[in-house]
């Protein structure tokens, strides 16, 4: 309405339609196959893009599986902060210079103690208020964000080179992929790989677990719990940040692009609020159906894809694929 | 918030707590009567635009306020009922007929959505409500054969009796009447069992629950009645603008109207009227002072939805009562003015409730 219209609720096809533009580039197989196969690779090579978006939704959810499970919060500015990870990159590596690894190593501290200080300033104050008062309170948090990234680092799209930029990898049997998916793949298996051990064979993991299973109990056992909390946004958020700068190769950098995390909350909700392996699953499925929806039902419907999926898993299973079934004793 | 000395229980049922408020209300209303005929069109137009968002921010009190539920789709009931009720006087309906259907077709889509959701925690309907806000946003864009799409859909203006509604005085008075009709509604709601279930609800589920209320069933009926009254204020938004595009109707529009009873004050129907006038009056301040702040601040593109972030942020941190509470504690220290004691609002320590199987 007279509002200036900062975010568009329709950004985020980026994303998603500069996969369908690289699948059309390098689907084109040798020629001399049958049709049929043709047709089987272009499918492969589908689930594997689908595959690759939910990936980077997988792990958006998981930045709001993490604070859910230990706080109760709903994050809604997750995505803001996974576009805050990828402006720190862009600044690291596009911006200054830096080594790839570097800058990605960097960004991803720097989201992380951004996430430490939000949760330590801000989001400590309002606990004991309903948890609408939370919401609304990440809402307020993702617009600030919005503004701030606008005007430090402008409002036109930005990118910079990754060694995973325009490089093809082939597979064999004619499946050929664009690296760029591949390393948001490998990325996000390598990630869940050390999240899996941090949480089940470090100390603090440990401490992280029983501060989310039973904060009194953790008290009294002598875990620093507000510390243990404000970690648990701090890993939130680094994971946030590995999502952005894996996404990097695949889609433009912009003050709009946490829309993304609405795309992570279907993600979520498939996954069954609350489970970590569910909001990884449940941002593949997001992908692939979001994919497929693209290349074959008519045009609009992939924009519509994550939320109608989202509803209809509401309304049909509203535990989700991992959740558990949760009643309330008085 | 203030402790009410109650001597019987009629009190309870009062539209209004004194004979003293009728008094000021009617007032009020005397002055808002007359408004066109003082000021010039520009600020009866404003004033209009206040009225539609007091309309909306009323039918969101109700929930937010009053249920304890939260809706980030909101915007999207304000577009159907606009829509509903310019498609409607296209087709040749009359305006007495086209109101309230788009009021009830709104509620409709309410029920639709709340009968899934509502019976999960209430974290489920603000996200299931965000989705279908986006998707009643590509629906509105994508229908041209309905909506125009882009082109945008011209509002007729609308008769009653023969009497034309026209100008910015005809909506106006229109924007008036349905605010008082949609503020008796919600008085007396309140004061009805179904507003007594609904404050019981937004208090304690669980509770509630045993005093043998059927919880699935309020909260739909709540949900419902919220999204018509928002069905309400989208034609009232239709006639005001006197044209609609598609855009207009996102999840920014949503969350003005959700800051508008957060910034008004949870839990009173002063709170929704207060919100929706700083709402509106917000842009207007922005505009007025982009050329004196420093540092060229005024001149950021994301400037207004960046400002209703901060004070959202703010308001939640610092007085979750918002303008109604300030306003209240106001009232209290010019009442006892040499005796106030420091105490009197102190807010309780409180700690993390969790919704979680202990």
């Amino acid at each position: 309405m007279r509002a200036e219209r900062v975010i568009d609720g329709h950004a985020s096809t980026c994303l998603t339609s500069t996969h369908n533009e690289r699948c059309d580039g390098i689907s084109s197989t040798p020629k001399g196959k049958r049709a049929g196969m043709d047709e089987l690779v272009r499918l492969v090579q589908l689930a594997i893009n689908g595959t690759a978006a939910g990936c980077i939704y997988g792990l958006v959810a998981l930045g709001f599986v993490l604070i859910y499970k230990a706080t109760e919060m709903v994050n809604f500015a997750q995505g803001e902060l996974m576009m805050l990870g990828a402006f720190f990159a862009y600044t690291f590596v596009g911006m200054w210079g830096m080594n790839y690894w570097v800058g990605f190593a960097l960004a991803i501290a720097a989201t992380a103690a951004f996430g430490y200080a939000l949760d330590a300033v801000v989001l400590r104050r309002v606990i004991g208020q309903p948890q609408f008062a939370v919401v609304m309170l990440t809402l307020g948090l993702a617009f600030i964000f919005r503004a701030v990234a606008g005007a430090v680092w402008g409002y036109d799209s930005v990118g910079f080179l990754t060694p995973f930029t325009n490089k093809v990898a082939d597979f064999g049997g004619g499946v050929i992929l664009g690296q760029d998916n591949v390393s948001i793949i490998v990325g996000t298996v390598i990630l869940c790989a050390v999240l899996y051990v941090f949480f089940s064979r470090t100390p603090l993991g440990i401490a992280m677990q029983a501060s989310s299973q039973n904060q009194l109990a953790a008290y009294y056992m002598g875990i620093p719990v507000r510390t243990v909390f404000s970690l648990i946004w701090a890993i939130s958020a680094g994971v946030s940040a590995v999502a952005a700068v894996l996404l990097v190769p695949v889609s433009m950098i912009d003050v709009n692009m946490g829309i993304l995390g609405f795309k992570a909350f279907a993600a979520a909700v498939l996954g069954g609020f609350g489970s970590i392996p569910g909001a990884l699953v449940g941002g593949i499925i997001v992908g692939i159906t979001e994919q497929f929806a693209g290349r074959f039902l008519p045009a609009g419907s992939m924009e519509l894809t994550s939320n109608i999926v989202l509803l209809a898993v509401l309304i049909v299973w509203p535990q989700g694929l991992f959740g558990q079934v949760i009643r309330k004793r008085v | 918030m203030r402790a009410m000395f109650r001597t019987s229980y009629a009190q309870d049922l009062l539209l209004a707590r004194s004979p003293a408020a009728w008094g000021w209300y009617g007032l009020l209303m005397l002055v808002l009567l007359a408004i066109p005929h003082m000021l010039g069109e520009f600020y009866v137009g404003e004033m209009a635009g206040v009225f539609v968002f007091a309309i909306a921010g009323v039918g969101l009190m109700l929930l937010i306020g009053y249920t304890g539920l939260v809706s980030l789709g909101h915007a999207a009931f304000l577009g159907i009922g606009a829509y509903t009720n310019a498609i409607l006087l296209t087709k040749g309906v009359p305006f007495i007929f086209s109101l309230p259907a788009a009021g009830l077709l709104t509620a409709l889509f309410g029920v639709l959505i709340g009968i899934p959701t509502l019976r999960m925690s209430g974290l489920y309907l603000a996200i299931a409500t965000l989705a279908f806000g986006s998707i009643v946003g590509i629906v509105l864009e994508k229908w041209h054969g309905l909506t125009g799409g882009f082109d945008g859909l011209a509002v007729p203006t609308p008769a009653i009796f023969g009497y034309v509604i026209e100008g910015r005085t005809g909506v106006y008075y229109l924007s008036l009447a349905i605010l008082v009709a949609v503020l008796l509604l919600a008085m007396n709601i309140l004061r009805s069992p179904l507003g007594r279930a609904m404050v019981a609800i937004r208090d304690s589920e669980i509770s509630a629950q045993s005093m043998g209320i059927h919880l699935a069933f309020y909260k739909t009926v709540a949900f419902a009645i919220s999204a018509g009254i928002t069905g309400l204020a989208g034609a009232a938004y239709g006639h005001y603008t006197n044209y609609l595009a598609p855009d207009g109707f996102g999840i920014l529009l949503s969350i003005q109207l959700v800051t508008i009873v957060f910034i008004g004050g949870l839990g009173s129907l002063h709170g929704a009227i207060f919100g929706a006038i700083f709402i509106s009056m917000l842009p207007q301040a922005i505009a007025l002072s982009r050329d004196s702040l420093p540092f060229g601040l005024g001149r950021l593109p994301g400037l207004e939805p960046s400002l209703f972030g901060i004070i959202l942020v703010l308001v939640i941190m610092f007085e979750p009562a918002g303008i109604n509470g300030r306003w209240l504690k106001a009232k209290r220290w010019f009442g006892e003015f040499p005796l106030h004691r420091r105490a009197a609002f102190r807010r309780q320590k409180s700690y993390a409730k969790s919704e979680r199987l202990r």
